[in-house]
């Protein structure tokens, strides 16, 4: 078990500033996020769009804003653990534990959730039989390509991830790439070079159809897809492949015991605490009367929530307001001479 | 003020009166319509807030950027008559436009 003072759910531009704002005051934090990289909806949803409402930054990309919220942290050495899911939290005496879903357990006073909408997970396919299949014959990324060899596969969706693994794993099995209509909108070349596979009959091309049902006996047999024009066919499959993008899920946090209002938790604006203390929620998971669901609103809140984390986490020390221009301490941290 | 009409899956309608500028999907969260989510709040970023549009109205409705198409990709079952109600913005020409919302977002 890991021991620190503040956990912080979710590395998005909140959980990551919380970091900065809970290292200057000289306290430790962990963060965790089920995502394989933080930036969290900055990286996910529009690595490249631009944002033009961070103060004194007129300008700038999801990508870039993480990338140097990522720097201004890197005095604290802090530990990102990625793909890592938090299911449980439960308090012991003064603290509180997180347990994630690959068993790693932390230990802290406090907790920040950071946690934007949820969990990015992968969007699943609508058909209800395919559940049980999940993780056997139907996956919605690859691990590990050695379970992807001679097999028939059968790929859906139509962007770069759909585009790319039917391009790779054509090498060595029978791909099939299904989509709901006729144009992709992934990279040209990729795209390119899945018609030439196609014209030399190494990858088939179905659109505009969807699944319709899957064929099984013990084991996945085949499925049959549906044209929109209501046509029907029937397609051998080993394994299906969907790449549908992702989807946020709000998870186990609506398990915790937290007040909430619809997907959101309530909390008091004076240091974004919530019903239960120690658990503090900041950006767009929480809400409170005039909540503005903004990057700046989010850092604003990590601030004020982190001397709160301070006083519990140096239950003896007193907490002294400085600013970074004229404290040495700070500066310090900071790694600053 | 317009009149939207919203189905859920079932067929149960809810008629309200939404503000001209607004978009389908705002009218819907601020009326607490169940069915829509938008969990981006409307940046076209999730498809959350995905709707099937009824034949009829379809075609008068401007049509969906490339960027919209791509995003529904990303829906929940969607069909040819799909839209991100992020994106339609409330006219007095949609006045009596049914929206009918999927089994579920995600």
């Amino acid at each position: 078990m890991k021991k620190t003072d503040v956990i912080i759910i979710g590395a998005g531009p909140v959980g990551l500033f919380a970091v900065h704002q809970l290292g200057i005051k000289g306290l430790k934090a962990v963060v965790i996020d089920n995502l394989d990289k933080a930036g969290g909806q900055c990286i996910e949803l529009y690595p490249d769009k631009p944002i033009y409402d961070i103060p004194a930054v007129p300008e700038c990309t999801g990508e870039e804003l993480t990338k140097r919220l990522l720097e201004q942290i890197k005095p604290f050495q802090t530990g990102l653990y990625l793909n890592e899911r938090v299911e449980e939290v439960h308090p012991e005496k003064e603290n509180w534990i997180v347990k994630t879903n690959n068993k790693e357990e932390f230990m802290a006073p406090n907790i920040i959730i950071a946690g934007g909408v949820g969990s990015f997970e992968p969007r699943k396919i609508s058909l209800k039989e395919c559940e049980k299949f999940e993780g056997k014959s139907v996956f919605y990324a690859v691990k590990n390509k050695d379970n992807f060899k001679n097999k028939n596969i059968s790929i859906f969706g139509g962007g770069d991830s759909a585009l790319d693994w039917a391009l790779e794993l054509s090498k060595f099995s029978k791909i099939t790439l299904i989509h709901r209509r006729e144009e992709f909108r992934g990279a040209e070349h990729t795209l390119s070079e899945i018609r030439k596979l196609e014209q030399e009959g190494k990858v088939s091309i179905k659109t505009p159809c969807q699944i319709n049902s899957l064929e099984s006996e013990k084991e996945l047999k085949s499925i049959t897809i549906k044209y929109d024009d209501g046509k029907t066919e029937k397609i051998p499959t080993d394994i299906i492949l969907g790449f549908f993008g992702l989807i946020m899920k709000l998870g186990p946090i609506a398990e915790w015991g937290l007040n909430m209002d619809k997907k959101t938790i309530e909390v008091n604006p004076k240091n974004f605490e919530t019903n239960k203390k120690g658990i503090f929620a900041a950006g767009d998971i929480c809400t409170y009367p005039g909540k503005l669901r903004l990057i700046l609103s989010g850092f604003h809140e990590v601030a004020l929530a982190s001397v709160e984390c301070f006083k519990r986490a140096r239950p003896n020390e007193k907490y002294r307001f400085e600013f970074t221009t004229s404290s040495k301490t700070i500066q310090d941290r900071l790694g600053k001479k | 003020m317009v009149k939207i009409i919203y189905k859920n899956n079932q067929g149960n309608s809810k008629t309200l009166e939404v503000e001209k500028g607004l978009s389908v999907m705002e009218g819907a969260i601020q009326n607490d319509i169940p069915g829509i989510d938008a969990d981006c709040g409307g940046a076209m970023a999730c498809a959350t807030c995905h709707v099937y549009v009824e034949e009829n109205w379809f075609n008068k409705i401007p049509k969906a950027e490339d960027a919209e198409v791509d995003m529904i990709d990303m829906a929940y079952e969607p069909k040819k008559n799909s839209r991100l109600s992020c994106q339609i913005i409330v006219t007095d020409e949609l006045d009596g436009l049914v929206v009918t919302t999927p089994e579920k977002q995600s």
